[in-house]
């Protein structure tokens, strides 16, 4: 398998050199569905400051992106919810913290953009909101559009279920989410996999996120996987 | 009696259609889903991605990769698809689903709505909401004609930051259901044992009989 130079053995080699002060990184996830994990915990070891995070959610108190909050490593979040998390309601109301609210499927979109070479996009989303301050706005057939500018990170940091030696991905259920899109817009993309597979393992049909995209890939053992809100049914 | 939290659900549900696609917000509006009728088939989205919603997990099957929208753990069905967020916010950005069902703090006698944030309180945040109401085709909202402190919700203009500017198409409400249209609210049912003058009382916004 180390024949690949994209494969590394864990998470602090796979990011070594890649990390530096004030630097923006894009996190993949859900909640805590579909977390880098392992790469979150190499970051907060790493000591690196001034963090700009784009990621759906913080994460929360003890877990997730939340850990980066604890050690104060992060300066702003871009973020569509971030309700799960006292230490960020804590930071943010001592201006500790800044913030950027983005509607999540515009979030999703400006990274998708992003990775595509689109410079911005308009969508009605947030017309008429705060979302629509101080940004530009254009009619197309009678409806008015509010302009988004695409996201770009220094670094994007996603998990996938399976990955081989070229980083051609597959993502297991709603941990998808916005792995795909922001893999696609980091200038280096490194990827935390719960099996790393050899090429050709996975049916070249079947791959979610061609390899193209990924830079560094490693095994992550051990995920934790916390679940937020274990709600089950009775039998 | 006006409608209970139940009827307002049961009341709901019959805007659904045979072969909708249908998101539901969080809160109330989730329990819509348990008053479709069996012959009727609706497929849910969840917007982290995910066609064909199924139950809550028996305890054996949680499983941490497969939660909805309020990080709930859910199960999969037959027909379940997944995919990443940007091709679900795409599918809702789109117009390719047919109705959504959210709670509000504020509707407007225009439709505008106001459902993700008190300033002054901690700001949790929009997530998906300014998307759905800005492109899913037909948007209900299910809430109590009245808040806590008995303040009205349906307003002649909302005092709330909005989440979406003229996007509501229907309100039910412990009252009875109302319709936007063309900038108008229209009274279309009353629920039972509940009077005009009760309505009338209990909203600020003005509408039509």
């Amino acid at each position: 398998m180390s024949d690949s130079k994209k494969v590394y053995p864990d998470a602090k080699s796979a990011l070594d050199g890649l990390l530096s002060d004030g630097m923006t990184i894009l996190a993949g996830g859900f909640g805590l569905c579909g977390i880098p994990e392992h790469m979150i915990l190499a970051i907060r070891e790493s000591g690196v400051q001034n963090l700009t995070v784009a990621s759906n959610n913080c994460g929360i108190d003890d877990f997730g992106l939340g850990l980066l909050l604890q050690t104060k490593q992060i300066k702003k979040m871009i973020s569509s919810y971030v309700g799960e998390n006292k230490l960020f309601e804590e930071q943010f109301l001592n201006g500790e913290l800044e913030l950027e609210f983005n509607p999540q499927g515009t979030l999703a979109e400006r990274c998708r953009a992003g990775g595509a070479g689109i410079p911005a996009f308009f969508t009605k989303t947030g017309v008429g909101t705060v979302i629509a301050d101080g940004k530009e706005t254009r009619e197309f057939d009678g409806q008015t559009y509010l302009m988004e500018r695409a996201l770009t990170g220094d670094l994007a940091i996603v998990t996938a279920w399976k990955g081989d030696t070229l980083g051609n991905l597959v993502f297991r259920k709603t941990a998808r989410n916005f792995n795909a899109p922001m893999a696609t817009a980091g200038k280096t993309c490194v990827v935390e996999v719960e099996h790393l597979v050899e090429v050709g393992d996975i049916e070249p049909d079947q791959i979610h996120l061609p390899g193209i995209y990924v830079d560094r890939i490693f095994e992550g053992h051990n995920f934790e996987k916390r679940i937020e809100r274990r709600t089950i049914r009775e039998a | 009696m006006a409608w209970t939290r139940d009827q307002m659900c049961e009341r709901a549900a019959l805007e659904l259609e045979d072969g909708f696609y249908v998101n539901l917000g969080i809160g109330m509006p989730t329990l819509v889903a348990n008053y479709i009728p069996d012959d009727m088939d609706v497929t849910f989205q969840s917007e982290n991605g995910m066609l064909g919603m199924g139950a809550f997990p028996l305890d054996n099957e949680v499983d941490a990769d497969l939660i909805n929208a309020g990080k709930q753990t859910i199960t999969e069905l037959p027909e379940s698809v997944y995919f990443d967020s940007a091709t679900s916010f795409a599918m809702i950005r789109g117009g390719h689903i047919d109705l959504s069902i959210l709670g509000a703090l504020q509707v407007a006698q225009n439709g505008d709505l106001a459902n993700w944030m008190i300033p002054g309180k901690m700001v949790k945040g929009m997530g998906g909401a300014m998307d759905l109401v800005a492109g899913v085709r037909r948007v209900v909202v299910l809430m109590d004609h009245n808040a806590k402190d008995g303040s009205p919700k349906l307003l002649k203009q909302c005092d709330l930051p909005l989440t979406g500017a003229g996007v509501v198409d229907t309100v039910i409400t412990d009252l009875g259901l109302f319709e936007i249209k063309g900038g108008q609210l229209y009274l279309a049912e009353l629920a039972p044992d509940t009077t005009l003058d009760e309505v009338r009382e209990r909203t600020e916004a003005e509408f039509i009989q």
